[in-house]
C-alpha cells in the first residue's frame, strides 16, 4: 500500500484551476519526484498533503488517514511524523541554528537538555552542520540555511519528508551536498521522500519515480530512465529544455503580423 | 452606474469577509491563552519587547503632555484665581483621558506596527506556515503570547504616562509657575475619585490595549506574504487602531460620564 494516496485532486485559485483530476500514489521509502514547469502548483501540492490547504474535490491519504477529515489535533499528530523542507528554509529568524534544531523537541517533547543537545548534534553532523550550531539564521549561506532545515525536518524521526524545491538557487557545490544528502537520508533513515523541483537532472538522478505534472494534470509517469525514452513531445522538450516546441516560447495571443499592423491602436 | 455598484458590492463584502476572519482569529487566539500559563517565558519575552521597550517614548510623551498641560491650564485658572485647582485639572485630565488615549496611541505606532511588521514578516519568510508543518499552532506559539503580553502592558503604560505626567505638571506649576505645593497635591487626592476616575481611566486602557493587540496581530497574521503587503499592513495597523481608539475613547466616555 502506498504511503500517500491522491485521488481525482481538484483544486482552484480563483477561477484558475490549479488541478483538474490528478491521481498520485507515493510509494513507501522510494524518492518520487513531482516536475513540472513554473506555476503548475507543485509547492501548492505539498501544502495539500500537509493539510495547510483544501483540495475542492478529491481525497488525499497518508499511511491511511484521509488528512483533509482528521480533527485539529489528529492532524497535528499526523504533522509530526511529516517533516516539510521550504524552499527559504522557513528558519525561525530570532533564534540560533542549535535552536532551530531544538523548535520541534523542545515542542513535542520532555527530553532533558542534555539529551536534546545530543539529538540535535547528532542531527547538525549529518548535514555537516555541527560546528556551526552558534550562528544565527543571517550568517548562513542558502545552501547552508537548507542543510539546517533538513537537519531541523529530520529531528522528530518522520516517516516522511516532503522538499519544495531543494535545488533552487544553488551554486553546484552546495547542490551536489543537497542531492547527496537527500539520497543518503533517505537510505539511512527508511525515509519516504518527495522531491518537488523542476531541476531535471538533479531530480531524475536521485528519483525513483517521476511525475511530470502540467495544466493541472498528470502528462507523464515512470521512472527516470522510462521518461527520458518517452515518445511525448512534451516530455522531450521538458526534460532536455528546448525553448520551443508543444509549450510555445510566445504567449499566445494575435498574430505578430497582425498585431504590428493593426490601425485601430494607432493614436 | 451598474459598475459602482458592483465595485460597492464587491467592497462591503470584503470588508465583512475581513471582519469576520479578524473575528474567528480572536476566538483561536482567545483559546490559545489558557495553555499560556504553563509557559510563561514566552509571555515574559513579549513583555519585554511589547512593554518594557516602550515605557521610554511613553515617559518621555507623559512628561511633555504633563508639562504642557500645566502649563495652558495655569493661565485659564489663574484668571479666575483658581490656580490651586492646578492638580485636579492636570490629574482629572490625565487619569480619565489623556493618559489612556495617547498612551494607546503611541503604544500603536511603537508596539503595534512592530508587531505586525513581524508577524508579517514571520508569515511572507515562510516560518508560520513551517510551524505548521513542524505541528506547532502558530496561533498558540506566536500570537497568543504577543497578545497577552500587549493586553497586561498598555494599563500598565498608561499609569507611567499619567504618574509621569502629573511629576511633569507639578515641575511645571510648582518650579516655574509657583503655585503652591500643598494645594496641588491635596486638592488632587481630594478630588479625584477612585472609582469614577482612576477605575474608569484603567477601564479605558485595558480596552484599547485589547483593541490595539488586536488589530496589530491580525493585520501582520492576514498580510499579504510581499514586502509590499507586510508594508501596508503595518501602516493599516497603526491607521485602523487610532480609528477604534478615538471612537472607543467617545464611547466609554459617554458610557462612563454621560450622567454626571
Amino acid at each position: 500500500m502506498p504511503l500517500i494516496k491522491i485521488r481525482d485532486l481538484h483544486f482552484y485559485r480563483g477561477d484558475r484551476a490549479i488541478f483538474e483530476g490528478v491521481n498520485i500514489d507515493i510509494h513507501r521509502g522510494k524518492i518520487t519526484a513531482i516536475m513540472g514547469p513554473s506555476g503548475t502548483g507543485k509547492t501548492t501540492l505539498l501544502r495539500l498533503i500537509g493539510g495547510q490547504l483544501h483540495p475542492h474535490q478529491g481525497t488525499i491519504e497518508v499511511d491511511g488517514q484521509d488528512v483533509h477529515k482528521l480533527s485539529h489535533r489528529k492532524l497535528y499528530e499526523l504533522r509530526k511524523r511529516m517533516g516539510m523542507l521550504f524552499q527559504s528554509g522557513a528558519l525561525l529568524t530570532d533564534i540560533s541554528v542549535f535552536d532551530n534544531v531544538a523548535f520541534p523537541l523542545r515542542e513535542h517533547t520532555d527530553l532533558p537538555e542534555s539529551m536534546i543537545r545530543d539529538l540535535v548534534l547528532m542531527k547538525l553532523q549529518a548535514v555537516g552542520l555541527r560546528c556551526a550550531r552558534d550562528l544565527m539564521p543571517s550568517e548562513l549561506s542558502g545552501g547552508m540555511a537548507r542543510r539546517v532545515a533538513l537537519a531541523r525536518a529530520v529531528t522528530l524521526d518522520p516517516m516522511m519528508i516532503m522538499y519544495d524545491e531543494p535545488f533552487t538557487g544553488q551554486d553546484p557545490i552546495s547542490m551536489g551536498t543537497l542531492v547527496n544528502l537527500i539520497h543518503r537520508m533517505n537510505e539511512a533513515m527508511g525515509l519516504t521522500s518527495i522531491v518537488v523541483s523542476h531541476d531535471v537532472e538533479e531530480a531524475t538522478e536521485i528519483a525513483d519515480y517521476v511525475y511530470l505534472l502540467s495544466g493541472g494534470k498528470v502528462i507523464e509517469q515512470g521512472s527516470p530512465v522510462e521518461l527520458k525514452r518517452s515518445t511525448s513531445q512534451w516530455v522531450q522538450q521538458f526534460m532536455q529544455g528546448l525553448p520551443d516546441g508543444p509549450v510555445p516560447f510566445h504567449y499566445p495571443g494575435v498574430d505578430f503580423k497582425e498585431d504590428m499592423l493593426n490601425p485601430e491602436v494607432l493614436p | 452606474m451598474i459598475g459602482i455598484i458592483r465595485s460597492l458590492g464587491r467592497w462591503g463584502l470584503d470588508t465583512f469577509e475581513r471582519l469576520g476572519r479578524g473575528h474567528l482569529f480572536l476566538v483561536q487566539m482567545l483559546a490559545g491563552i489558557p495553555g499560556l500559563f504553563l509557559r510563561f517565558s514566552l509571555v515574559i519575552q513579549q513583555l519585554f519587547s511589547v512593554g518594557v521597550l516602550s515605557v521610554m517614548i511613553i515617559a518621555v510623551s507623559g512628561l511633555f503632555v504633563g508639562m504642557v498641560l500645566s502649563l495652558q491650564g495655569y493661565y485659564v485658572l489663574v484668571d479666575f484665581g483658581a490656580e490651586e485647582s492646578l492638580g485636579v485639572m492636570v490629574s482629572l485630565s490625565l487619569v480619565r483621558e489623556l493618559g489612556p488615549v495617547v498612551s494607546a496611541l503611541l503604544f500603536a505606532g511603537r508596539a503595534g506596527s512592530a508587531l505586525t511588521a513581524e508577524v508579517g514578516l514571520m508569515k511572507s519568510t515562510e516560518q508560520l506556515s513551517g510551524m505548521e508543518m513542524m505541528a506547532v499552532d502558530p496561533i498558540r506559539r506566536v500570537i497568543a503570547p504577543r497578545f497577552l503580553a500587549g493586553f497586561i502592558s498598555m494599563p500598565l503604560l498608561a499609569a507611567i504616562f499619567s504618574a509621569v505626567g502629573i511629576i511633569g505638571a507639578f515641575i511645571v506649576g510648582h518650579g516655574l509657575l509657583g503655585v503652591d505645593d500643598g494645594a496641588f497635591w491635596s486638592q488632587m487626592q481630594v478630588k479625584t475619585d477612585w472609582y469614577d476616575d482612576i477605575l474608569n481611566g484603567v477601564i479605558k486602557s485595558v480596552v484599547f490595549g485589547f483593541v490595539v493587540t488586536w488589530i496589530a496581530l491580525y493585520e501582520g497574521y492576514d498580510a499579504l506574504p510581499t514586502s509590499e503587503g507586510v508594508g501596508r499592513a503595518t501602516t493599516r495597523t497603526v491607521v485602523h487602531s487610532a480609528f477604534a481608539i478615538l471612537g472607543l475613547d467617545f464611547v466609554l466616555t459617554a458610557l462612563m460620564f454621560g450622567e454626571d
